[in-house]
């Protein structure tokens, strides 16, 4: 286990390593000239740009560059904002609690109502009740998540009043932007719950449980839905990603502050840095959030070790 | 939906040849009746047809002009004048539906295959190769993969900067891991084939093995894929537009359309609605296509 572990914290790192230099590569190598593009629309001299790309060293060659960003960045520090001269990780950690918790929440949401859906599915399986719920799961997958959140605050704020619109601060505005990042992952969750579930149904151990004459709720909550739930576990840690990516959607919808809102400001005011720091820092939360995963796994599956 | 009953009698005719002429017509044909039979793919296939005709003949079925301005006309709702409402600037949502067909639609397709492409032959090479290529192209696909979501096709357009062209290059590249692993693991099975064997012996050439040997092989799953990803690739660029990151106004696309007109909800709720209905009725015909294909193509892939 501490082999497994060692091996796997290592691989993490490397990981990291190379999204950063993907990032780094991506954000250096293809718009050109940075700074050109900052200045532009000021028409600024070819002096100034000239100043402005020493400022942001750019003025040296790329590898000592990334090795610089690097070393700082394992140290804690991602660099300044080009515009509001913030640092990076102070941007970060001033927005993350907002995302966490709308991440969290949906989270909640997705996986309670995803094995639900999935449960009553493979129970009643080949009838109405599972037709509904994977033709639910379906539309899930279908339906463009900034455009459920618009239908969810027409219905719900403009027309019925229940929960306000937009904003952050309280759990009644939580709840739409929580449900419509859940929704995604509820139908991926409803799909996999169903047909793991249909398989173990299928296992001997399932016919003995039953010939011993054990009361069926005994034998599908005790027996069946524990073991179907073990692959179920196993793709949170992936769906902890649509999470992250899906709230830089949502929280733009719902105007929420957030490590979302920060990207894309970020990203339409061209300030690199920022970029480049918030999505090292949404790619570290899901690679850490999958190690724990992986963990968690050995735990509730003896079946599993780890050599 | 006007082409359902013609589908549906499609699906009947269909069924009373069955099997027999099937396999003469080659499987072209079989593949399209056989997908045709299941009744969640006939839909699929038949709203699929419907959208990209709607969009390919939107220049002469579309009742108005999808960028004529008309402030006198601003945020009249659904009616016989304008089946779908007006936005904010009286232009026709209907017509702006049908031409944004025509971007979204296309914008998909040409995603998948800027994904699809360069994926398939990463895959290939790295499958029959093996060795240090192999452990590159895998290790490189395994770092893109660890950008949750849509976070890569951002950082993408962040450096290109925003446009329609660039968003559908960005959820393209994106795409790529997709593609490069599934084909990666179909080829590592495929070259265990006697035949390949027995190419190889006869003295054919990399190239020959990997592309005629080879390749078929990886058809199935690259198809599946391939639809599957359309759907995806629809969304995704849809969602780079409604962020402002892709199509920019007053281009008719159902993502941008979707963020322009979302600041009226209360006073048009029509105008956001309708484009976003249209995405998911898009999305939902190209996944119910790429359900039902791969069920009769390749069942092993069910549970993936």
């Amino acid at each position: 286990m501490r082999r497994y572990l060692a091996r796997r914290l290592l691989g993490t790192v490397g990981v990291l390593l190379g999204v950063a230099a993907i990032t780094f590569l991506i954000m250096r190598l293809l718009p050109g000239d940075v700074a050109q593009m900052l200045l532009s629309e000021w028409g600024a001299s070819a002096e100034q740009v000239k100043t402005l790309r020493r400022q942001l060293g750019q003025d040296e060659p790329l590898h000592p560059q990334f090795a610089r960003f690097l070393w700082r960045a394992a140290q804690g520090d991602l660099g300044r904002s080009i515009h509001t001269h913030r640092a990076v990780v102070q941007e970060i950690v001033s927005q993350f609690s907002s995302t966490l918790q709308l991440t969290l929440a949906g989270l909640i949401i997705g996986v309670g109502l995803g094995i639900v859906l999935g449960v009553l599915a493979a129970f009643r399986e080949n009838t109405w009740v599972d037709g509904v719920s994977m033709g639910l799961a379906l539309l899930g997958v279908c339906i463009p998540n900034y455009w459920l959140g618009l239908v969810m605050i027409y219905i719900f704020s403009l027309r019925l009043g229940w929960f306000p619109a937009i904003g952050v601060g309280g759990w009644e505005r939580l709840v739409l932007p929580a449900m419509v990042l859940g929704i995604g992952v509820a139908a991926v969750i409803a799909r996999l719950t169903r047909s793991s579930l249909l398989e173990i149904l299928r296992q001997e151990y399932i016919v003995t449980a039953r010939a011993k004459g054990l009361p069926q709720r005994i034998v599908l909550l005790r027996h069946a839905l524990r073991n179907a739930l073990i692959p179920v576990v196993a793709i949170v840690g992936l769906n902890f990603g649509n999470l992250l990516s899906g709230a830089v959607v949502i929280e733009t919808v719902f105007s929420r502050q957030g490590l979302g809102r920060l990207t894309i400001t970020a990203i339409l005011g061209k300030d690199f840095t920022l970029v480049q720091g918030t999505v090292l820092f949404s790619a570290l939360v899901y690679a850490v959030t999958n190690l724990l995963v992986d963990l968690t796994y050995a735990v509730i599956d003896p079946r599993i070790t780890y050599g | 939906m006007a082409l359902q009953p013609a589908a549906s009698r499609f699906d009947e005719r269909e069924r009373t040849l069955v099997a027999e002429p099937a396999r003469r017509q080659g499987w072209r044909v079989s593949l399209l009746a056989r997908l045709a039979r299941r009744r969640a793919a006939a839909a699929g296939l038949a709203l699929l047809v419907v959208l990209l005709a709607s969009a390919v003949f939107a220049p002469r079925v579309s009742p108005h002009d999808p960028v004529g301005i008309a402030p006198q006309d601003a945020r009249v709702p659904p009616g016989p004048a304008y089946w779908f409402g007006t936005d904010q600037f009286g232009r026709d949502v209907f017509s702006r539906v049908l031409y944004g067909g025509r971007t979204s639609l296309g914008v998909g397709l040409i995603a998948v295959a800027i994904g699809a492409i360069p994926g398939t032959l990463l895959g290939l090479v790295a499958g029959y190769r093996g060795g240090r290529s192999e452990a590159v192209i895998m290790h490189v696909m395994d770092l893109l993969l660890a950008f949750p979501g849509i976070l890569l096709a951002l950082v993408i357009v962040a450096a290109l900067g925003p446009g329609l062209a660039k968003a559908m290059i960005a959820v393209g590249i994106a795409s790529i891991p997709r593609f490069t692993r599934v084909v990666h693991a179909t080829v590592l099975s495929a070259k265990q084939n006697l035949y390949v064997e027995a190419a190889r012996a006869i003295g054919a050439g990399e190239t020959v093995v990997m592309f005629r040997h080879i390749l078929p092989n990886v058809f199935a799953p690259l198809v599946v894929l391939s639809t599957l990803g359309v759907g995806l690739a629809i969304l995704n660029a849809a969602a780079l537009s409604f962020l402002g990151l892709g199509a920019q106004p007053p281009t008719p696309e159902w993502g941008a359309m979707v963020a322009e007109t979302r600041d009226y909800l209360r006073a048009a709720w029509w105008a956001s609605t309708f484009p976003g209905l249209a995405i998911m009725l898009a999305v939902l015909a190209v996944n119910l296509v790429g359900d039902g294909l791969r069920d009769v193509l390749d069942p092993r892939l069910r549970l993936r």
